[in-house]
C-alpha cells in the first residue's frame, strides 16, 4: 500500500466513519435489549439510560417465559428458517449447476425465467398459495412456510450461486469425469466446496426475512402449534395497551438464534466478500 | 492396430463450424502434437477425443474399439489439463488415486501405482500435501502423475507447460519426452508452442480452422510444407513470401525462402533493399531488409556478424531451397 494511503489521518478518517455506522446500526439493537432488563416505569422515564438498581428487573424475560409456549414458537422458527436455508441452498446450487455447466434447449429462457422471482414478490401471489395450502391441508404446517420460503428465496440463490458456478474451472469439472466421479460427486465434492463463500452468503441473505417474517406465519400457520416467534411477539402488542417488557425481551431472545446462525456463515461470507482480493 | 482413429469429425457451437471434417489415425506408441493457431479448434478436437464434448458427426475409435457413446472414464484415457486441475480437497497421493478407487482397483495396487509414478516424477517427499501446498512446477507434475498411475491407452495433454515459466518448460519438455520413451505410450499433445511441437513430436499434426493442413515428421513439415499457411506457421523466424515478378519467374504465384537460405550480398542483382533493423543473439544474427513492394525479409545468418542499419544490401537465395506456391496456396 502507499504511504499516502496509509497516513494516520485517512485511517483515522475512514475508522471514524466505520465507527460512526457501527454505532448508528447497532444504536435500535442497544435500546431493546436495555430496555428488556427494566421495569415499566423505567422504559418510560428513562429510555436512555442503563437499568440501575431502581429500575432493573426480569419481569419482562419472566412475563415471556412463563408463557410457556415460547419454546415452541423459538423452536418453530428455527426449524422453519433452518429447513427453507437447507433446501432453497441444495436445490438453489443443483438448478444453478445444472444452467451453468449443461448445454440444453430453453437454458437461457430457464434462467430468465428463474430470475424472474427476484422482481415479482412472492407475496402477490399470497390469496392462490392460501387456496393451494388449503386445498392440499397443509394449513397450519411448518411445511406451509418451509415450502413457501423455499420458493421465495430460491429465484436469488440460482442468480448468484450459477453465476460463482460458471467461475468454477471447466478443467477440474473435466478431469473429474475422466477420473470416472459422477455428475453428483462433481457437483458436491469438486463444486460445492468451492462455491462455499456464495453459499453463505445466500444463506444469509435468505435467513434474515425469513425470520423477520409476519406476512405468512400469520396467514399460513397462524395456529397455537406453529407460530413463529415474531407471531408470538405479536400477542404482547394490543391495541390499547402493550406489553413493552414482554415485547422488548422476546425481541432480545429473538435476535440470539439469528446471531449464532450468522455467526456459522460469517466466516464464509466475509471470505465470499473479499474473494480475489486475497487468496 | 492404430491407437486413435478419427473419420470425419465435425462439431458445431451453435451455428459455428468449429471442427469441419477432421480425419487422423494415429499409431501405437507414436506421439502425435496438434499445433495450430489460437481459436483453430485443438482443444475442442482434445475434448472430443477424451469424451468431454461430443462430436456433432463422425467416429472416434480408441484401440480399435468405437467409443462414439462410452463416457470418458471408460475410454481408457488420461487427460492433464493446462490449468493442472487438481482436486483442491485431496492430497497429492488422493489426487493420484481416485481415479483408481472409482475404477476399484485394490488397495495395495493402488499404493504400488502411486509409488512408482511418484518415484518416476520426484514426487516422493510431496506425497502428503494438498495441490495449494506446491510450486506449479510441481502441480503439473502431480497432474502428469494422476495420469500414469492409470496406465491408459491414450495420453492427452491440452497445453501442460503454458503456465510454467521458461526454464520450468523446457526441463518438463525433456521430462515428458522421455516419460514417453518409458512408457511407451501413445500420447496425443495440443500446443501452440512450435518449439515444444518440432522436438517432441513424432507426427505434427497442423490445424487451422478446425481443418487439418498438413500431417507429418517435424522435419518432413519444415521441408516439405503442403501449402502457404503451414510454411508460415511451422518455423521460427517465419518464412520469407514474395510475390510478383520475381515468384513469376519461378513459375508460381508466391515464392517462400526460409532465413537461413538467404545471404546478404553486395548491393547488386535483382533483390536490393535497405536494412531496417539488426538482432544480435550470438549464436544467430537476424537481418532484417526492407524491400520495395514486399514485406520486410529475415535472413538468418549463423555466427555473428554486424552490418548498419540503413545501409543498402542485396540479397541471394539458395535457389534448390526455394518452395514455390500456386495460386491457391497449395505448394508446386
Ligand atoms: N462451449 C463453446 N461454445 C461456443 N463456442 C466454443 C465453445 N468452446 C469453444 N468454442 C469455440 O471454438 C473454437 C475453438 O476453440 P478451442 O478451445 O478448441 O481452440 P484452441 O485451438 O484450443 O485455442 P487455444 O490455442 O487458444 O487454446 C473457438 O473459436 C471457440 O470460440
Ligand atoms: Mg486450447
Amino acid at each position: 500500500m502507499s504511504k499516502a494511503r496509509s497516513s494516520v489521518a485517512r485511517t483515522g478518517l475512514v475508522h471514524l466513519a466505520l465507527g460512526a455506522y457501527t454505532l448508528l446500526a447497532l444504536f435500535p439493537i442497544f435500546l431493546v435489549l436495555v430496555n428488556s432488563f427494566k421495569t415499566r416505569a423505567g422504559i418510560f422515564s428513562t429510555p436512555l439510560q442503563l437499568p440501575s438498581a431502581k429500575t432493573f428487573s426480569l419481569i419482562g424475560y419472566e412475563t415471556v417465559l412463563k408463557q410457556g409456549d415460547f419454546l415452541v414458537y423459538f423452536q418453530n422458527s428455527l426449524i422453519v428458517t433452518v429447513a427453507s436455508i437447507f433446501f432453497v441452498l441444495l436445490f438453489g446450487a443443483m438448478a444453478a449447476f445444472a444452467l451453468s455447466e449443461y448445454r440444453f434447449r430453453g437454458n437461457t429462457m430457464m434462467a430468465l425465467y428463474l430470475a424472474l422471482g427476484i422482481m415479482i414478490p412472492i407475496r402477490l401471489g399470497t390469496v392462490a398459495i392460501l387456496q393451494g395450502m388449503v386445498a392440499t391441508g397443509l394449513v397450519n404446517t411448518l411445511m406451509a412456510l418451509i415450502l413457501v420460503y423455499t420458493a421465495q428465496g430460491l429465484p436469488l440463490a440460482v442468480f448468484i450461486l450459477s453465476e460463482f458456478m460458471r467461475q468454477v474451472s471447466d478443467d477440474l469439472k473435466n478431469a473429474g469425469r475422466v477420473d470416472g466421479l459422477s455428475e453428483y460427486t462433481i457437483f458436491f465434492r469438486l463444486v460445492l466446496p468451492l462455491v462455499r463463500p456464495a453459499m453463505a452468503t445466500v444463506a444469509v441473505f435468505t435467513m434474515i426475512p425469513i425470520w423477520n417474517d409476519l406476512w405468512f406465519p400469520l396467514i399460513l400457520a397462524p395456529g397455537e402449534a406453529t407460530k413463529t416467534v415474531t407471531l408470538g411477539a405479536q400477542m404482547f402488542i394490543g391495541q390499547y395497551v402493550t406489553n413493552w417488557n414482554a415485547v422488548l425481551s422476546t425481541l432480545s431472545l429473538a435476535i440470539m438464534p439469528v446471531l449464532v446462525l450468522y455467526l456459522i456463515f460469517s466466516r464464509q461470507l466475509i471470505r465470499g466478500i473479499t474473494a480475489g482480493a486475497v487468496k | 492396430m492404430s491407437a486413435l482413429t478419427l473419420q470425419n469429425i465435425t462439431k458445431r457451437f451453435g451455428s459455428t463450424d468449429v471442427i469441419r471434417g477432421v480425419d487422423l489415425d494415429v499409431a501405437e506408441g507414436e506421439f502425435v502434437v496438434f499445433v495450430g493457431p489460437s481459436g483453430c479448434g485443438k482443444s475442442t478436437l482434445l475434448r472430443i477425443i477424451a469424451g468431454l464434448e461430443d462430436q456433432t458427426s463422425g467416429h472416434v475409435t480408441i484401440a480399435g474399439r468405437n467409443v462414439d457413446v462410452t463416457p470418458p472414464a471408460k475410454r481408457g484415457i488420461a487427460m492433464v489439463f493446462q490449468s493442472y486441475a487438481l482436486y483442491p480437497h485431496l492430497t497429492v497421493k488422493g489426487n493420484m488415486g481416485l481415479a483408481l478407487k472409482q475404477e476399484g482397483v485394490d488397495k495395495g495396487e493402488i499404493e504400488r501405482r502411486i509409488a512408482a509414478a511418484a518415484k518416476m516424477l520426484h514426487l516422493e517427499a510431496l506425497l502428503e500435501r494438498r495441490p495449494s501446498e506446491l510450486s506449479g512446477g510441481q502441480r503439473q507434475r502431480v497432474a502428469i502423475g494422476r495420469a500414469i498411475v492409470r496406465q491408459p491407452k491414450l495420453f492427452l495433454f491440452d497445453e501442460p507447460l503454458s503456465n510454467l515459466d521458461a526454464a520450468l518448460r523446457v526441463n518438463t519438455r525433456i521430462e515428458i519426452a522421455n516419460l514417453h520413451r518409458v512408457l511407451g505410450a501413445t500420447m496425443i499433445y495440443v500446443t501452440h508452442d512450435q518449439v515444444e511441437a518440432m522436438t517432441l513430436a513424432d507426427k505434427i499434426v497442423v490445424l487451422s480452422a478446425g481443418k487439418i493442413e498438413q500431417v507429418g515428421r517435424p522435419i518432413d513439415l519444415y521441408n516439405k510444407p503442403a501449402n502457404l499457411f503451414v510454411a508460415g506457421f511451422i518455423g521460427s523466424p517465419k518464412m520469407n513470401f514474395l510475390k510478383g515478378a520475381s515468384a513469376e519467374k519461378l513459375g508460381a504465384t508466391t515464392i517462400g525462402i526460409r532465413p537461413e537460405h538467404i545471404r546478404v550480398v553486395p548491393a547488386v542483382g535483382e533483390w536490393q533493399g535497405k536494412i531496417s533493423h539488426l538482432e544480435q543473439l550470438g549464436s544467430d544474427t537476424f537481418v532484417y531488409v526492407a524491400m520495395e513492394g514486399a514485406e520486410p525479409i529475415t535472413v538468418r545468418i549463423v555466427g555473428q556478424a554486424d552490418f548498419e542499419v540503413g545501409s543498402t544490401v542485396g540479397l541471394e537465395a539458395d535457389v534448390q531451397h526455394i518452395h514455390r506456391f500456386d495460386a491457391d496456396g497449395r505448394a508446386i
